[in-house]
């Protein structure tokens, strides 16, 4: 049996350790995490991300007292009850749509962080699979939660996003009125998705930021120059006290200072956002309520979906679904599409460099070209971005393959 | 000793299993549309009175219907696809009182978006993705891969109830015209 000190006192630290390990959790989780040095603000997009999905689950739990998962009385208790009536209840909506939209924003420069710098190579395969299924998660709780207004856009949303899972010529009408409980949207369909919203999707999501957090544990973060750093040795460096010559520092409290600091002007932008410039995240059609009979003139996604809406959109119906689908799963595969071993800077690594501001201006131009409407010099705009984005992915192992070693990496 | 072990393992493992094969059953029926909601469902149109060439709209499970009183002459002014025939000649028309009428169920097949009608180009335009159809629900410009959707109708004298299955919507479905 352990050891128990009788005269540990109830609650002293002695007496929490011998219970819980406590110090050998904070060892482990915090003060023994080590970060290397040669980093940049870039590596604070992870924290940002966990203190916005604290904010959404926070602004949620407010939202959540006054909205009615009803057809009939959803738009009012959003537009009137919560908007009008409720004390800061403007706050809380406010919050939440600005943070569900930046929480996007964030995610893509994450990820382009991550494809850069070649964090998804050797060892950190995981990470970046993990973190792809938290994207996938963090859209399926973005769309559930657009339902819930049961405005226009809500309601018009639903109808063209379940209508996918009819897979085309496949006509699987069975399986997209299984989905909404009925014919088109209606109350079963408010009422499943009110549910993946503010039950099944977050408790998703919080398994799966433990699981990534939990990839990142043994190969720890990447760094500026895909350096490989001996943890260990550099970690016994800085406990002996060199800490000028050890190239890591702990996560708690010195790298955790710096997080914060980025994380300041952060939320200095988004309140900003907040208490300003809200009306980009509220999506003026979706202050109609929904009305079966009647389409807006223009059905476009939020911002964050249009890049791959637009590469469903300038092919015919069942082309247009496999490359949607495509677009959906292919970034799961980048760590074995990528056939170079260089964990580098992509400015160091040829073709590749090119391969990825490509990726970037692509999916800009993808994104620009959903927002407006599908006719004339932008569908044939789509249609050349959409390809460029397909043919991407299509020569990405070629041009890794004949990457030559960058200095220094093995 | 380890044989009982691997019974007991074996015996808990399969009726768990069938706990959760009965919970996946469970959850699925849940899932799916209630009776009531299938039950309800019977529209019953009143043709009489319709002015040619307009589009009238109704609802029927939920679901838009258009309606078009089909004007002899109605040949889209463009078709991208090169089907630029009449619509009035198309057998997808449905005869009601010596008229012919376009009854179709709202929603674009590209992926659900309802079209817009204009009158004075016989033709509908989707607002989603541009796909386009004539005054009979036949596509003019994809992306929408299929003519607008017939729904189950039975005609009674100057009226069509949508839901039945008559015999002028059976001899459409043999034909193949429906979808």
């Amino acid at each position: 049996m352990a050891h128990f000190d009788p005269n540990a006192k109830p609650f002293s630290h002695k007496w929490l350790d011998e219970r819980l390990a406590v110090d050998t959790l904070q060892k482990v989780l915090s003060t023994e995490y080590w970060i290397p040095k040669n980093i940049n603000f870039l590596w604070a997009m992870g924290m940002i991300l966990a203190a916005t999905f604290g904010i959404l689950l926070l602004s949620g739990i407010f939202l959540l007292m006054y909205y009615i998962p009803d057809t009939k009385l959803a738009f009012d208790s959003v537009n009137h009850t919560i908007m009008g009536e409720v004390g800061y209840g403007w706050l809380w909506r406010h919050m939440h749509g600005v943070a569900a939209s930046v929480v996007f924003l964030i995610i893509y420069i994450h990820m382009l962080t991550g494809i850069y710098y070649g964090s998804y190579k050797r060892g950190r395969e995981l990470i970046w699979i993990s973190g792809m299924l938290l994207f996938v998660s963090f859209s399926a709780e973005a769309f559930s939660g657009y339902m819930l207004p049961w405005g226009q856009m809500s309601y018009w949303a639903g109808m063209v996003i379940t209508n996918l899972f009819s897979l085309g010529s496949l006509n699987l009408n069975g399986l997209v009125e299984w989905i909404r409980g009925d014919y088109v949207p209606g109350q079963a369909f408010l009422g499943r998705f009110f549910m993946l919203h503010v039950l099944l999707m977050p408790l998703i999501i919080m398994a799966l930021i433990v699981l990534h957090f939990g990839t990142l544990r043994i190969p720890h973060v990447n760094n500026q120059d895909g350096e490989e750093i001996d943890f260990e040795e550099e970690a016994k460096k800085w406990k002996a006290g060199n800490r000028k010559e050890s190239k890591v520092i702990p996560f708690n409290p010195v790298f955790l200072s710096k997080d914060v600091f980025v994380m300041s002007i952060y939320f200095i932008i988004y309140f900003y956002l907040v208490f300003y410039h809200f009306e980009f995240a509220m999506d003026p059609v979706n202050f109609d309520p929904a009305d079966p009979l009647k389409t807006p003139p223009h059905i476009y996604p939020e911002w964050y979906f249009l890049w791959s809406y637009e590469i469903l959109r300038p092919f015919s119906k069942n082309a247009g679904l496999i490359a949607f689908g495509f677009a959906q799963v292919i970034f799961f595969f980048l760590p074995f599409l990528d056939r170079s071993a260089n964990v580098a800077p992509a400015n160091r690594r040829g073709l590749f460099k090119y391969w990825f501001w490509i990726l970037v201006v692509d999916m800009i131009v993808l994104t620009i070209m959903g927002k407006v409407p599908p006719m004339g010099i932008y569908t044939t705009i789509g249609t050349v971005a959409a390809w460029t984005f397909i043919l991407l992915w299509a020569v990405l192992p070629f041009i890794t393959k004949m990457e030559k070693p960058v200095r220094g990496s093995k | 000793m380890s044989d009982r072990r691997d019974f007991f393992g074996k015996a808990l493992g399969a009726f768990a299993g069938l706990g959760a094969l009965g919970a996946l059953y469970a959850a699925k029926r849940t899932w799916d549309p209630l009776p009531s909601v299938k039950a309800a469902g019977f529209t019953t149109l009143d043709l009489s009175g319709l002015s040619e060439n307009k589009l009238y709209v109704d609802k029927w499970r939920g679901k838009p219907i258009l309606i078009i009183k089909v004007a002899k002459n109605s040949k889209p002014n463009e078709a991208p696809n090169g089907n630029n025939k009449n619509a009035y000649e198309d057998p997808r028309l449905i005869s009601v009182g010596g008229h012919k009428y376009m009854i179709v169920i709202g929603l674009c097949t590209h992926l659900g978006c309802i079209p817009d009608y204009f009158s004075d180009k016989h033709k509908f335009i989707c607002p989603c993705h541009g796909g386009q159809f004539n005054a009979a629900g036949e596509v003019l410009k994809a992306p929408p891969p299929s003519p607008l959707v017939i729904p189950p109708f039975k005609i009674t004298g100057n009226k069509v109830v949508l839901g039945e299955e008559g015999p002028e919507y059976k001899k459409l479905k043999e034909s193949g015209l429906v979808a």
